[in-house]
């Protein structure tokens, strides 16, 4: 998805700093201080997470750190609610599958 | 080690904030914790204009009131703890809080939970695909984190939140493809159903979601009509290409604290709040609630309650008298109830209601189309006709609300000490400077030239979307249903410090289309 540059009422977006960081091994960028789920969003990563019984999909759902539907495994720290943890610089950020970053199906 | 406080403030939203700034006011030094990194709970994220009257801070955006709140808050030196969530409330007023990796305890004198709401779900088959969020989140990402939720979105819901949301959205520059609700009327304000449908989203009431489909995100949606017993009508069946949909099915009172507390609790269709005074005590003594965790209504009634809350514990603990804490205390109230007025009022929640408070019919396209009809909006007594440039207000429910009665300066526009009676227009000249067209929270006031002599007239509009057209832009006006009525050409668009964002809009049409053209949009 799209960043939004200029707002009708909230105005022209503040710059921040791009950052480097990985998701599965692969370079992104992001804007430090944004929470990871944000980041992933603009690079079209809509899936975090897969299930650990039915391995369904799961992505951002509330976006306030409440339902924890987006958690992925953060520089190897499983459950890390990405909708809420601010980016920095050289993070790795993985899918997590069930309980951790190891596929399992 | 035990830290002890005046007042522990749960949650740092509008509610919470307003009780510690009336504490600190009389003295105390209360603590504010919040599980968030930023304070301010969700009024960052609400970037429309308020409504009530002055003392509510009416069109005020809600981001500016939230800036309000926390510039008072820091004057008074309010102690706010931020990423610190209360895992633990006890009756006797001890508080455990998770701060960083640790539990700390903290007693207060007082305790008030202000702990908001918390967003409800429906489940539908691929509820959990990712591309379906709620409608919170959509707010959330492009308010705060300044990102698109999706490009073509399906919005579930006709509340307040559902309608402001769908609007947001589009001024975040997101196509909204439908609105949809399962209730047969749609649930917020009719203002805000208007300025959407005017833009071309469709509403479908009686409908709800049959099916998100995708395999590893959301790329359709399946819709179908229901009847009375909410069972789909086979046959009835509509898809969408949307990449997301948008859940705004109402929210849920966050009161598990207080249960914990042993606080009395009572289930009502609002959900389970605690058993509160009229100034927020609950059973146990010494803890109170305001805001959402006490009832949903709006942000402006929860800093209302959360200001009563911070009196009334003042005099508890002896900051001040108990004849400054009632007369504090009775002005807050009066303000209070003014806000749970009118057709919205918690009263007459669920409640069809047929005539305004002036015995006018009310529009029941609006309530199941999302617009007011060409052949209803006459009767209305803010719709007039005369010579000249004069407002139209299409103002059509009662509610709370007043900003257009202050902003003319000529006093054009009279509701009266009541504020949820229906604006009227009177005798006095408009000299067309627009206040009151940029004032109106609800986006329902235009200005209207019916002749301007050469076969045209012109209508002025609130217009709150990027690109802004420019002056001489050719295209076509849309009616109160975004459909197409006619070519338009913008003659004119004003931008001004008080208008704040809203910009005012004047396109030329042909003259016996003034009283339909609502929206313009630009020719591709």
């Amino acid at each position: 998805m799209d960043r939004i540059l200029t707002h009708p009422i909230l105005g022209d977006t503040p710059e921040g700093r791009l950052v480097n960081f990985t998701y599965d091994g692969q370079t992104l960028q992001g804007i430090e201080g944004e929470p990871i789920a944000a980041a992933l969003r603009v690079a079209g990563v809509m899936t975090h997470r897969y299930t650990k019984k039915r391995h369904e999909p799961r992505g951002v759902f509330c976006a306030i750190g409440r339902c924890t539907d987006c958690v992925m495994v953060v520089n190897g720290k499983p459950n890390i609610r990405t909708c809420i943890t601010p980016l920095e610089e050289g993070m790795d950020v993985r899918t997590q599958y069930g309980a951790s970053a190891e596929k399992d199906f | 080690m035990i830290e002890r406080y005046d007042l522990i403030v749960i949650g740092a939203g509008p509610a919470g904030l307003s009780a510690a700034i009336e504490a600190a006011k009389n003295g105390m030094k209360p603590i504010v914790f919040d599980e968030n990194a930023k304070p301010g709970g969700q009024l960052f994220k609400q970037i429309h204009k308020f409504f009530g009257s002055k003392e509510h801070k009416a069109k005020i955006r809600g981001f500016n009131i939230g800036y309000e709140l926390l510039e008072e808050a820091n004057k008074l030196g309010v102690d706010v703890r931020l990423n610190a969530t209360v895992v633990g409330l006890y009756d006797e007023k001890e508080v455990t809080v998770r701060i960083d990796d640790e539990i700390k305890h903290f007693k207060g004198d007082s305790v008030l939970v202000a702990t908001g709401a918390s967003e409800n779900m429906v489940t539908f088959k691929g509820w959990t695909l990712p591309g379906v969020i709620g409608a919170g989140a959509a707010q959330t990402m492009m308010n705060l984190h300044h990102i698109k939720p999706g490009n073509r979105i399906l919005m579930l819901g006709s509340g307040n939140v559902g309608l402001v949301v769908s609007y947001q959205l589009m001024q975040a520059g997101c196509e909204v493809v439908a609105l949809v609700d399962a209730a047969p009327r749609i649930g917020g304000y009719g203002v805000h159903a208007a300025k959407i449908s005017r833009c071309g989203v469709p509403f479908y009431l009686s409908h709800t979601i049959v099916e998100a489909s995708g395999t590893d995100r959301v790329t359709g949606v399946t819709i179908a009509q229901v009847d009375s017993h909410f069972n789909f009508i086979e046959g009835t069946e509509k898809t969408f290409d949307v990449d997301t949909i948008c859940v705004a099915v109402g929210l849920s009172p966050m009161s598990q604290l207080l249960k914990q507390a042993g606080v009395k609790m009572k289930d009502t269709p609002g959900g389970y709040v605690p058993e509160c005074d009229e100034w927020g005590r609950t059973s146990v003594p010494g803890i109170f609630a305001a805001g959402d965790v006490s009832g949903i209504e709006e942000a402006s009634s929860a800093m209302i309650e959360g200001r009563i809350a911070g009196s009334v514990i003042s005099q508890d603990l002896g900051f001040i008298e108990k004849a400054e804490m009632e007369a504090r205390a009775s002005e807050l109230e009066d303000a209070l109830g003014s806000l749970r007025e009118g057709m919205f009022a918690p009263k007459n929640r669920g409640k069809l209601i047929e005539k305004t408070e002036e015995g006018i019919g009310v529009s029941m396209n609006l309530l199941e189309h999302g617009f007011v009809a060409d052949d209803e909006i006459e009767r209305y007594p803010g719709v007039t006709h005369r010579k000249g440039i004069h407002p139209v207000i299409e103002c059509t429910q009662n509610i709370p609300c007043n900003p257009c009665q202050d902003a003319c300066p000529k006093g054009c526009i009279s509701i009266g000490a009541n504020i949820t009676s229906l604006p009227t227009v009177t005798e006095n000249p408009c000299i067309g400077c627009g206040m009151c067209v940029a004032s109106c929270s609800g986006q329902a006031i235009f200005l209207v030239d019916e002749d301007t002599g050469d076969g045209y007239g012109t209508v002025t509009l609130p217009y709150e979307f990027l690109p802004i057209p420019e002056k001489g832009t050719k295209g076509v006006a849309l009616g109160r249903d975004g459909h197409e009525v006619c070519e338009a050409e913008v003659v004119n668009v004003r931008s001004a410090k008080a208008f704040d964002h809203t910009n005012l809009l004047t396109m030329k049409v042909p003259k016996d289309m003034v009283m339909k053209a609502r929206f313009f949009k630009a020719a591709i």
